[in-house]
């Protein structure tokens, strides 16, 4: 249900922090997180993911496997 | 110059001391040509307003470099495109040179170190926002370190450099904060050749690609450029020249800024090695040669004014152009200064540096005039050991760049610096190092020192570029011409032969501090 940074990739530019819908992304310890709870996977906002647009460096904010895909709310 | 004050009668005390001061980075004005800008032909010259605005901005005014120093505060992390020449998981490969990482600091540690910086470096008059990725695309911080420093520093100018992409959106925002520079990488005009050189940009949420996507990097660029050539706030732009992809492109380029009102147009060269990661450093893409890039700006010199003295410096640079001091400011040593801003210092140091730039400028016009008659067709480059001032004052083995002068009978005129690796290491020479140098300044006659040893003087001898050491601590201007005049009385004479140089390299390795 979520989208995770792979924190060895994430240069800590902060692009994807301001494009968070849900202010789901905050700094920590150097890089970039992503709050699992809070992340839509930018569903009912937007086509796509931001934070995976916005991203200067490939396959660096990608879907956390260990949650189940985002289901929008009827 | 009797005669100059006499034909411009009319004009105020300020504006005859422009022309005095004769200021050389300067600008453009509408139509296509060339303004003069300072020349003895006075005429046309800059607008008081326009020259308040870059008389002490080095990135401006090639003559302010010498004397005036500048700062980037690296509080912009953030970017909304990607250049091929740029890797930002090692950062910018031209703005922050690769295996030397910028501190990102908060918009309070910014004007924290500015205000450190201007109490210990009186002549440092700007302060840029430069990167490390846009500052446009990180909007809050930027904006508010600007408003911080215009607080606690009121007098330096302010000024940031951005892609463009967002910049329609923030030109009324950078016009109310007085930020009265903006430079804009423009690198084409044409999306074809805009999408060989950026592979994506975000916008609107969304992110493009391909031609769609320079398409709509290049409308906002020029139209940005319009918005704020129309509210008075001078523009640079900067090109980056990537040869095969976009070289003779940029001719075309420097006629579409010229139109829309920009004061100077800077072409870089493309810094480009596998080491760096980037996309054009991987696939082999290389930089131009010196002399190309010359061949390039000389050519769009008919146009506009051309910045030749552009370091392509860091976003957390400190100091002179081509000088960094950015280690002695650290943020662990800022927190840790007693500052003390003082103004009315400051001012009284700007105003020494002024006198001696205007002495600099005397000792040229005197030179010129002894060179008054002499007609030659040769004209030629030579290379000058410098740490500022506009002085021949650094050795050749500590010398960690040359500027390069080109003389004729006409003048002596700036036409760009080469970065070598610096010759002497700890009080000896490295034989390695010293190829790398003459590489570097080979389409060069001459090298200017305050002082050189005797195996490189041998070396540089049997290469073709003569060693001069003997006007060590005068002007570089003065000194250069008046060599210049014995070389065409040489060769007059028959003594020597006039022979073309070749071709020189630019250095493309990193360049780490040695502070």
């Amino acid at each position: 249900m979520a989208y995770k940074i792979v924190s060895s990739q994430c240069t800590s530019c902060s692009a994807c922090e301001a494009e968070c819908p849900n202010v789901a992304i905050s700094e920590k310890g150097g890089t970039f997180v992503i709050d699992p709870k809070k992340c839509t996977e930018c569903i009912g906002y937007f086509e796509t993911a931001q934070c995976v647009a916005v991203c200067p460096v490939d396959n660096t904010c990608i879907i956390d496997t260990a949650y189940p895909r985002y289901q929008a709310k009827a | 110059m009797v005669e100059m004050i006499a034909q411009t009668s009319s004009l105020s005390i300020e504006d005859v001391m422009q022309q005095v001061a004769e200021h050389k980075g300067c600008g453009t004005s509408g139509g296509s040509g060339k303004a003069s800008c300072g020349s003895s032909a006075g005429q046309g010259d800059l607008p008081t307003e326009i020259w308040e605005k870059v008389k002490n901005h080095p990135c401006y005014s090639e003559e302010a470099h010498h004397h005036f120093a500048r700062m980037h505060v690296a509080v912009a992390p953030a970017c909304n495109i990607q250049c091929n020449y740029c890797n930002r998981k090692y950062d910018c490969a031209n703005e922050s040179r690769p295996g030397v990482v910028s501190e990102k600091l908060t918009p309070e540690q910014a004007a924290k170190k500015v205000v450190a910086v201007a109490s210990v470096i009186p002549q440092m008059t700007v302060l840029g926002i430069a990167g490390p990725g846009d500052p446009l695309a990180n909007p809050a911080k930027t904006f508010q370190t600007f408003e911080l420093v215009a607080k606690g520093a009121p007098d330096i100018k302010l000024c940031l450099s951005t892609n463009g992409l967002a910049l329609p959106e923030y030109v009324d925002r950078i016009a109310q904060y007085n930020i009265d520079h903006v430079t804009i990488t423009i690198n084409m005009v044409d999306p074809e050749v805009g999408a060989k050189i950026y592979p994506w940009i975000f916008w609107n949420h969304k992110r493009y690609t391909g031609v769609e996507a320079a398409r709509i990097l290049s409308e906002h660029q020029l139209r940005g450029l319009e918005m704020l050539t129309e509210r008075g706030i001078l523009c640079k732009v900067n090109s980056v020249m990537i040869p095969g992809v976009n070289d003779k492109h940029l001719v075309e380029v420097n006629k579409a800024v010229k139109s829309r009102g920009a004061f100077l147009h800077n072409i870089m060269p493309l810094i480009s090695a596998p080491e760096h990661g980037t996309v054009f450093g991987l696939n082999g893409q290389r930089g131009p040669t010196a002399q190309e890039l010359k061949v390039l700006q000389d050519e769009c010199q008919g146009e506009m004014n051309m910045m030749r003295h552009c370091r392509q410096c860091r976003a957390d640079a400190v100091g002179l152009l081509g000088e960094d001091r950015s280690a002695e400011f650290t943020t662990d040593k800022i927190m840790a200064m007693d500052v003390n801003y003082d103004l009315e210092a400051r001012r009284t140091y700007q105003e020494a540096v002024e006198e001696e730039r205007q002495a600099k400028v005397a000792a040229k016009h005197e030179e010129l005039a002894k060179l008054a008659g002499e007609e030659s067709d040769i004209s030629l480059l030579v290379a000058v050991a410098t740490k500022g001032s506009g002085l021949i004052n650094e050795h050749f083995g500590h010398a960690k760049e040359f500027q390069i002068y080109e003389l004729s009978t006409s003048g002596a005129k700036f036409v760009g610096h080469r970065r070598v690796d610096m010759y002497c290491q700890g009080g000896y020479g490295e034989e390695d190092t010293l190829e790398t140098v003459i590489r570097a300044i080979n389409d060069c006659h001459a090298v200017f020192v305050a002082k050189i040893g005797g195996c490189p003087k041998a070396d540089l001898v049997k290469a073709g570029i003569e060693p001069v050491d003997g006007s060590a601590h005068e002007f570089i201007e003065k000194s250069a011409l008046a060599w210049f005049k014995e070389y065409l009385a040489k060769v007059a004479s028959g003594e020597i032969v006039h022979v073309s140089r070749g071709d020189a390299q630019i250095r493309q390795g990193a360049l780490i501090s040695a502070a």
